[in-house]
């Protein structure tokens, strides 16, 4: 019985393992792509600490629930980086399939959403190289 | 069971870390190959949880808990980079 | 006071880090813990300049449940989106008005957005007014943005700044 949910924990942990790295390969923008290594990949390694604990607690001496601190470890630092990923990114201007939408109805569209994005516009040659993509609606604003 | 599903899980991951270095070689420009890279760390965490569990040894949680930070880190290092041309300033 | 203990939650965090990290719950090994978790608050001051305090600790309890919850479901939302044809997805940029003005706050917010169905939080504007969020497949985003706003920003704003 025990090991049936163990099975089941590292079977669902492994599938989203997979599934967070064929969204690196199937998705066709570096923002689309974010989603699935941030996302899948968390709750794959996720389920496989959990059911690592618990496989350790049940056949070990005692009771083992260090693994906790590394899904723990994983949750707190997975945003932090894609974060930072996604902002070197617009920062590089690199081409995005998405729109830009407005949300708030009031005035303030001439802030600048993309504000810090066009900041140094020089880095443009270095994507300049780059397979033409649907339009850089991110760019095509400013 | 436990021995079978662990296998398989094997052959996932394994693919996943293939998957991640076709993006890795791939490219095309530095973001997705940090992405991949990023990407590639966790995996290894994985492999090496199903590693320890497959061979019955906690000594494998060590290495995990290192890997987790350094990629961290590395990741952190490498977007800073791209962002400012420095990473201590 | 304050200069002994600057930060009294992170104080037990410390210890039950140290003791996860050791595996044990030695007598010994939770004094060490305890004296860790004391020293290190104390030598990092100058990296935390600001209290952290938790106005409604019942709230953060609820939050975190409701976030967990949307972390599992958005794991399935996105494996159904990457298995699905990619082609057909309509990723958005939209940009969400913030209302909280402490830096804890606003990074939990980034954070949980990025954790949770389809989105993910790119970027902070300078005024930290703003934030850039990309969403993976989204065809409504007025509603979306309200659903983050009225989800995760409220109980947000309740737990860490007074109203």
């Amino acid at each position: 019985m025990l090991e049936y949910f163990l099975s089941l924990l590292i079977l669902i942990g492994a599938a989203f393992t997979f599934i967070g790295s064929l969204g690196l390969v199937r998705l066709k923008d570096l923002y689309t792509r974010l989603h699935g290594p941030t996302k899948a990949t968390t709750l794959g390694v996720g389920s496989l600490l959990i059911a690592s604990a618990c496989y350790f607690s049940i056949y070990g001496e005692n009771i083992s629930l260090h693994e906790l601190l590394i899904t723990l470890f994983l949750f707190i630092t997975a945003p932090v980086s894609a974060h930072l990923i996604a902002k070197a990114a617009l920062h590089l201007n690199l081409p995005s399939l998405a729109k830009l939408q407005e949300t708030e109805m009031n005035d303030e569209a001439e802030i600048d959403p993309a504000g810090a994005i066009e900041k140094n516009q020089d880095t443009d040659t270095r994507n300049a190289g780059q397979k033409t993509k649907p339009t850089d609606s991110l760019s095509d604003r400013t | 069971m436990l021995t079978l599903s662990i296998q398989i899980a094997f052959v996932l991951v394994t693919a996943a870390i293939v998957l991640s270095f076709w993006r890795l070689f791939r490219g095309p420009d530095v973001p997705n190959r940090i992405l991949a890279l990023d990407t590639l760390y966790v995996n290894t965490i994985a492999i090496l949880v199903l590693l320890g569990i497959h061979l019955d040894s906690a000594l494998f949680f060590e290495a995990a808990l290192l890997i987790a930070l350094m990629g961290f880190i590395g990741t952190v290092a490498l977007c800073k980079y791209l962002l400012r041309g420095d990473i201590i300033e | 006071m304050t200069r002994l203990l600057p930060h009294p939650l992170l104080t037990p965090i410390l210890a039950v880090i140290w003791l996860l990290l050791n595996n044990s719950i030695n007598p010994g090994q939770i004094v060490l813990g305890l004296i860790f978790g004391w020293i290190i608050p104390v030598l990092t001051i100058q990296f935390w300049p600001e209290a952290v305090s938790i106005r409604k600790p019942f709230v953060l309890i609820r939050y975190t449940a409701i976030l967990l919850f949307d972390i599992i479901m958005a794991n399935f939302t996105v494996a159904r989106l990457i298995l699905g044809n990619p082609d057909k997805l309509q990723p958005v940029f939209i940009q969400l008005p913030l209302d909280l003005t402490s830096d804890l706050a606003i990074s939990l917010l980034a954070n949980s957005i990025t954790l949770t169905p389809g989105t993910l939080s790119a970027q902070l504007s300078e005024d930290r007014r703003y934030l850039l969020v990309h969403a993976l497949n989204e065809t409504n985003p007025e509603t979306l943005a309200a659903t983050i706003k009225q989800r995760y920003e409220r109980p947000l704003k309740e737990i860490f700044e007074s109203c």
